[in-house]
């Protein structure tokens, strides 16, 4: 058995895995551990992240932000490992679209590590009362209040993923975006851009080639700190069994297609390094934008 | 009148409020520019409170006025100039409109961070409150009366000189309903004001705002877009700001409410077309046509009366089989035999095909148990108390084993074990080759909800209102607790156990953990089980209805609307839900769009979860009939 797989192993050579369309036949779970990172049982389960972000190479300032957090409490029976990442791009063209963002992403991180992370390490913590769909709710409405507070007039996109054990939770308002790679090589956008250019293309108004050269495509239909009260799309998935989380910016995916995203996720051992070499493609295509870009894997799950 | 220069702004003679909402809120007593005493607030928005205020000016009469705030935090000072200047300017123009629809302003000042606008306070509710407060959408005459009123002020402030006004904001919260059940616009204009106006951010109220808007564009049309949206909102009571937005074609009001007549579905569909050169060019030209129709209200009630009428198609049952006492739980199908348990007492193998009788089994008590069919054997429970084991093939008896209760649970086999709970509080693994339980499990109550197993977890809910998740040596990994009975039986799909309760939830939790993801609210409490399908999560409930629900979001895909309590669980089969009803209904639901194929009536009420085979569908009622029907 141990040969078989590693021979499964062995034969995905990254030359061949660039060839491969994005669109093939989902693998079964016994081959998805036979070509997943986990196939060394990596004990307690873990989330590993590495970011990026530059300026890009029009703009003279940021106005992305990003966050993430990592835990592990390893006990042997009730192991849990505990992330957050979460990406904002800040927009209104002043002052205040930096600011929105940061703001955004610090409120948000602080209620989620209060209300969820510290919970958990309580030595007898009582069932929560809200669900966590409500909770990751409740902090995108506190972070709504913050940037309508601290920074009037400015927005933010925002894309914040909560990982308890193998579940994740994503609130999502804006176009920055949120990606699974699995381990058999398809991509799969998890989030929905809540922009102008998208519902035009629902309603057959646009065709996808135009949207990218559409002159409204910076057009946004949820931001927060401009639609009150702000509504998130909150869903919760399986994370990828030996796949990754990725989270980026308008910065990265206009400028990178998913073929690139997929082969330098994959062909990177290490998480901050694909995230290095996705920015630096995104400024050699042109980097118009700020770009920020999180890849989160799971391990042992 | 007032004046921007003599503003006493150092009065503000209370401490603030440091408790509600994130910001300060003036505490009640608070006194503004020596004049306008606070007493309570009646509203928050993103940017500070709107407050009831006494002006002071008038010490022997209470005049009301409201105080709408906004606090202007920017940190940066050019910005916070600019913000002020923009709402000095606004109410500016705001104080010289004269309309019986506009509140009248009195007063603004600034200071410090924050800026107040004084106006007139208007005695009544907004469209949304009063929405909220029915559960039926608002009536066709109503909407038409409010929709020419709206129209009229629109045509006041659009024809306004020298500047046109775009109200730019017209949606059911921005309505107020006075006392003599007129029309009165408010928030007026402030919101827009605060925005930044950068190219990019502008954005209205998202549902209500045409497309044009999102570009930054607001004329005529954007109005009238508005107002259109707000009427679909009244006459079909669906939340544009929940759906898609231009979504309003994907849901036409007569699809919704049948009463609404064509003609003012016209109106509203002209209003709401996607390009705006499509609308009324004028909102004066809407007016004229909502006028018009009112005017026929004779002819309006002619047409409100057509209902739709679904002709049901006519179903018959393949066959029938009689029992001598109720049927209340479900069968099993295997090679070529229904296998059903009644309240006669009795197991029956009757021919799948042909409904001929085969065999029975008598026990000492009515069975409810769905029998477990494996290695030709059966295993189900009785209210005698017993798990028997039964040859499939004659019926002859192999063992049985005796618990403290009746046994209203369903058995599962695993790891050479029956699992199976019982009304005495205990849930069991039994040895099939010693007939020896292996341990239990105490629990709070009864254990009627038939387990769920993984490879490694065992998951269960009990009458005492808590759900378990053990392990096969029987330890219990966590346990939650709902505020009701869960009799319902667990699924489990990607790492998440889903089950309702009588405490009307429908529950999604992490398998490993117990981590509730989400909760799904309905009417009335469930005992039913939860099917998978797709995506989502097909539930019925004690409410009359069967809910598919986004399984990632909670959200609601469609719901149907039974005549009585959902009591039977559903069985996907090929793309139709079938399942039963406390009324003896028995329906067949499109999977996709929740709509009925067709009804079939029994006569008694269906408490079990029907299957299927070889395209046929069994079912039993408590009319004591076992029903075959075509699938």
């Amino acid at each position: 058995m141990w040969s078989f797989l590693k021979n499964l192993f062995k034969e995905k050579s990254p030359k061949k895995v660039v060839e491969t369309p994005i669109h093939t036949t989902p693998l079964s779970e016994d081959q998805l551990e036979g070509v997943s990172k986990a196939s060394v049982q990596i004990r307690p389960p873990q989330f590993i992240i590495g970011t990026g972000q530059s300026v890009g190479m029009q703009r003279d300032h940021n106005e992305d932000t990003l966050f993430t957090f990592s835990s592990v409490l390893g006990e042997g029976t009730n192991d849990l490992p505990f992330g957050i990442c979460i990406i904002a791009d800040g927009m209104g063209g002043h002052k205040n679209g930096e600011i929105a963002s940061g703001v955004a992403v610090r409120v948000i991180s602080k209620f989620l590590i209060n209300k969820v992370y510290l919970r958990f390490l309580e030595l007898h913590h009582e069932p929560m009362e809200e669900s966590i769909q409500e909770t990751i709710q409740h902090a995108v409405s506190e972070a709504q209040r913050a940037v309508l507070r601290y920074a009037p007039g400015g927005g933010t996109t925002l894309t914040c993923a909560l990982m308890l054990g193998e579940q994740i939770t994503v609130a999502h308002v804006g176009d920055s975006r949120g990606y699974f790679i699995y381990a058999d090589g398809r991509i799969q956008k998890i989030t929905k851009d809540h922009s102008l250019v998208q519902r035009m293309i629902e309603i057959g108004e646009i065709t996808e080639f135009e949207a990218q050269s559409h002159p409204q495509k910076n057009v946004l239909l949820r931001a927060l700190g401009q639609n009150d009260p702000v509504r998130p799309d909150v869903q919760t998935f399986q994370f990828p069994k030996g796949g990754y989380l990725l989270l980026c910016t308008d910065g990265l995916w206009g400028l990178v297609s998913d073929n690139d995203i997929y082969r330098i996720v994959t062909s990177n051992p290490d998480e901050s390094k694909a995230c290095h070499e996705l920015i630096e493609l995104a400024n050699s295509n042109g980097g118009p934008d700020n770009v920020s870009v999180i890849l989160c894997s799971s391990r042992g799950m | 009148m007032f004046a921007g220069g003599n503003l006493d702004t150092k009065s503000i003679t209370q401490p603030l409020d440091n408790e509600s909402g994130g910001y300060l809120q003036l505490s009640s007593g608070t006194i503004l520019t020596n004049r306008y005493q606070i007493q309570d607030v009646i509203g928050i928005g993103g940017m500070g409170s709107v407050y009831r205020a006494r002006d002071l000016h008038f010490p022997n009469v209470v005049k009301l006025v409201a105080v709408k705030e906004m606090i202007n935090q920017s940190p940066d000072t050019s910005v916070r100039d600019t913000i002020v200047k923009n709402f000095e300017r606004e109410a500016n123009i705001l104080v010289t409109l004269n309309h019986p629809s506009i509140p009248r302003i009195f007063d603004f000042f600034t200071h410090e961070e924050r800026s107040y606008l004084v106006m007139e306070l208007i005695f009544g509710k907004d469209l949304e409150a009063i929405l909220k407060s029915t559960l039926d959408p608002i009536r066709e005459d109503q909407v038409i009366l409010w929709a020419i009123e709206v129209c009229d002020v629109l045509e006041y402030l659009h024809t306004h000189r020298p500047e046109p006004i775009i109200f730019r904001d017209i949606k059911p919260q921005n309505l107020m309903v006075n006392q003599q059940n007129h029309i009165v616009i408010v928030d007026f204009g402030i919101a827009k004001i605060f925005k930044s106006g950068q190219k990019g951010t502008m954005i209205g109220t998202e549902g209500y705002s045409p497309p044009e808007q999102y570009r930054g564009e607001a004329t005529f049309q954007t109005d009238i877009y508005a107002l259109g949206a707000t009427m679909h909102h009244l006459l079909t009571r669906r939340d544009p700001r929940l759906e898609a937005p231009f979504s309003f074609g994907d849901r036409p009001i007569r699809s919704i409410n049948t009463n609404v007549s064509v003609e003012l579905d016209s109106i509203i569909t002209k209003a709401l077309c996607y390009k705006p050169e499509d609308r009324f060019q004028f909102v004066t030209e809407m007016k004229m046509a909502l006028i018009a129709l009112a005017q026929k209200t004779g002819a309006l009630s002619k047409v409100a009366s057509g209902k739709l009428v679904i002709q049901e198609q006519i179903v018959k049952p393949v066959w029938t089989f009689k029992c001598e006492d109720e049927i209340r739980g479900s069968a099993t199908v295997e090679a070529n035999t229904v296998y059903v348990g009644a309240y006669d007492n009795n197991l029956y193998a009757v021919d799948a095909a042909k409904g001929q009788f085969k065999w029975k089994h008598a026990v000492d008590g009515g069975v409810i148990s769905k029998p477990l069919f494996t290695n030709g054997n059966l295993y189900f429970g009785s209210e005698d108390g017993k798990l028997y084991a039964i040859q499939a093939a004659n019926g002859k008896k192999l063992w049985d084993y005796q618990t403290e209760g009746p046994i209203r649970c369903s058995p599962k086999m695993a790891e050479g074990h029956i699992f199976i709970g019982s009304d005495d509080f205990n849930f069991y693994a039994i040895n099939t080759s010693t007939y020896q339980k292996s341990w239990f499990i105490h629990t709070e109550g009864a254990v009627r909800s038939t387990p769920f197993l993984t490879s490694d977890l065992i998951y269960f809910g009990t009458e005492g209102n808590e759900f378990i998740c053990a392990d096969y040596r029987g330890q219990v990994k966590w346990r939650f607790w709902a505020k009701r009975p869960i009799t319902s039986s667990p699924i489990v799909a990607d790492g998440i156990v889903y089950f309702s309760s009588v405490d009307s939830n429908l529950y999604a939790l992490d398998a490993r953990t117990g981590w509730v993801i989400w909760r799904f609210r309905m009417a009335k409490g469930s005992v039913t089980n939860p099917l998978c399908v797709e995506g989502n999560i097909i539930i019925g409930s004690a409410d009359g209805f069967l809910y598919c629900v986004e399984k990632s979001s909670a959200r609601e895909v469609w719901r149907f609307k039974s005549e009585h309590q959902v009591s039977g669980s559903p069985l996907l089969y090929n793309d139709g839900l079938y399942f039963g009803a406390a009324d003896g209904s028995f329906y067949c639901v499109d999977q996709k769009t929740g709509r009925q194929r067709w009804k079939f009536i029994t006569g008694g009420a269906i408490t079990g979860t029907p299957v299927g085979m070889n395209d046929l569908i069994y079912i039993g009622s408590t009319d004591m009939e076992l029903y075959a029907f075509t699938a």
